[in-house]
């Protein structure tokens, strides 16, 4: 808590801040978009937001979380989750340099 | 003195007239304790009465006054606990070099930190070589904490702001079943319990396990109750969904090389898949966004996360040197059921 002086109020909040959602603590903001894939090196792809996952057939897959880790390192025995394996088998997304 | 208190928190507060006070003796009895002992960690009565003050602001002590959660008797002995515990852990506990205090070094550096050789495995031995009666000693012993999962971490929610917060809320609601109480892994684990044949309710085998087991949980409460340590509590959570998933493939394997079903190896396969989603998020976004944030909480992220190796190592070292001898991790084995 900050213990504000009486004369505080004026200074305590931003009135020229903008509506949109932007980062309240120096890191990024998430996007606010209905859905996003957020690419992390050396891991999965880490989707979050409104979707489906289906087969082929439209069928929903097997699905127990609302953000999921879909495997882009081919090792896992979860797919098309990720189950860690990507660790194991020391999967790059950049090459080496 | 986890014996005189629990005879304290049976009793009433007010004091009969010219009767020495219980909570004097207590303190009193902690510090000799606290300077007499050779290893906080392994001491079961100090990790006991520690486990026993932290217990009231969880789901409390069967019979006793819900007051004495903040009676300033018992936070004094509880700090004098604390700082004992946390002395030992910061003189022990080595830190890697510290990366730069931003999202992607940190997440980095816990990788690093949490991809380091552990030393001996329980889940390498759970999955090859742990008889039924093992199996059954590593689930008491993990129930310590696991039957109250999740809840020394989310202590920590109203301390963080912004990017940080919004993922350990994330981590957590997972953690609680997303909606949905039966996949509240807490209750998943209680299925693996009874589908073993052991009793699920809170605190039933609180007896038979060894300080170090006490210890390995303290350590979450000591962290997540109190907010100065709120970059130790983060790093805590990020080290343990950063070494989860890989276990409890093999801790699944263990289950079902022993013949036991689904429901027995459920929390152990949810975790698998639930933890390869929450290491990122605890990673990046909830560590590295904390630090992001608050750069002078780095240390303590990474002091976090290696305490939580050294102390769960510590853990694992006893269990596993007590099945190499041939004998029980328990205090009392006669509460596992054949
Ligand atoms: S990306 Fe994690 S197992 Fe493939
Ligand atoms: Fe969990
Ligand atoms: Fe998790």
């Amino acid at each position: 808590m900050s213990m504000c002086g009486s004369d505080a109020h004026g200074g305590a909040h931003d009135d020229d801040a903008p509506d949109d959602v932007t980062a309240l603590d120096g890191g990024p903001a998430r996007s606010t978009s209905r859905q996003t894939i957020v690419a992390f090196p050396d891991g999965p792809l880490l989707v979050r937001g409104d979707f489906d996952i289906v087969d082929p057939d439209g069928n929903p897959l097997r699905r127990t979380r609302k953000t999921v880790a879909l495997c882009r390192c081919g090792a896992s025995m979860l797919k098309p989750y990720c189950d860690g394996s990507h660790k194991m088998i020391n999967f790059k997304t950049e090459p080496e340099s | 003195m986890s014996s005189l208190l629990l005879d304290i928190l049976n009793g009433p507060e007010e004091l009969q007239p010219g009767a020495t006070n219980p909570r004097e003796d207590l303190a009193a009895l902690t510090r000799d304790a606290i300077a007499a002992t050779e290893d906080f960690a392994f001491d079961d009565d100090l990790q006991l009465t520690l486990f026993c003050l932290f217990e009231l602001h969880y789901s409390g002590i069967d019979g006793t006054g819900a007051d004495w959660e903040w009676h300033p008797d018992l936070i004094a002995v509880r700090r004098l606990l604390e700082q004992a515990y946390e002395a030992q852990l910061r003189s022990i506990v080595t830190l890697p070099e510290l990366p730069e205090p931003t999202s992607a070094a940190v997440a980095g550096g816990l990788f690093e930190l949490t991809g380091a050789d552990g030393g001996p495995s329980m889940s390498r031995y759970v999955a090859k070589q742990a008889t039924e009666e093992q199996i059954g000693e590593f689930l008491i012993q993990k129930s310590i904490y696991t039957l109250k999962e999740a809840d020394p971490h989310t202590w920590a929610i109203p301390r963080l702001t912004g990017r940080a917060k919004a993922a350990l809320v994330e981590i957590q609601a997972d953690e609680y079943g997303g909606g949905a109480p039966d996949r509240m892994h807490a209750t998943l684990y209680a299925q693996s319990m009874r589908g073993v044949g052991l009793d699920d309710s809170y605190g039933h085998y609180l007896d038979s396990v060894p300080a170090i087991t006490l210890a390995s949980s303290n350590l979450m409460s000591l962290f997540g109750l109190n907010r100065r340590l709120r970059g130790a509590i983060v790093g805590h959570l990020a080290a343990y969904e950063m070494t989860s998933s890989l276990a409890n493939r093999m801790y699944a394997r263990g289950c079902r090389r022993l013949g036991y079903n689904d429901a027995v190896a459920a929390y152990f396969d949810e975790h698998v898949e639930a933890d390869a989603v929450h290491e990122q998020i605890a990673s990046r976004d909830m560590a590295g966004g904390l630090v992001e944030s608050d750069p002078e909480l780095l240390e303590d992220v990474f002091f976090g996360a290696a305490a939580a190796a050294v102390v769960d190592t510590w853990m694992t070292g006893f269990i596993l040197d007590a099945w190499n001898a041939g004998t029980s991790s328990l205090r009392s084995s006669a509460t596992v059921p054949a």
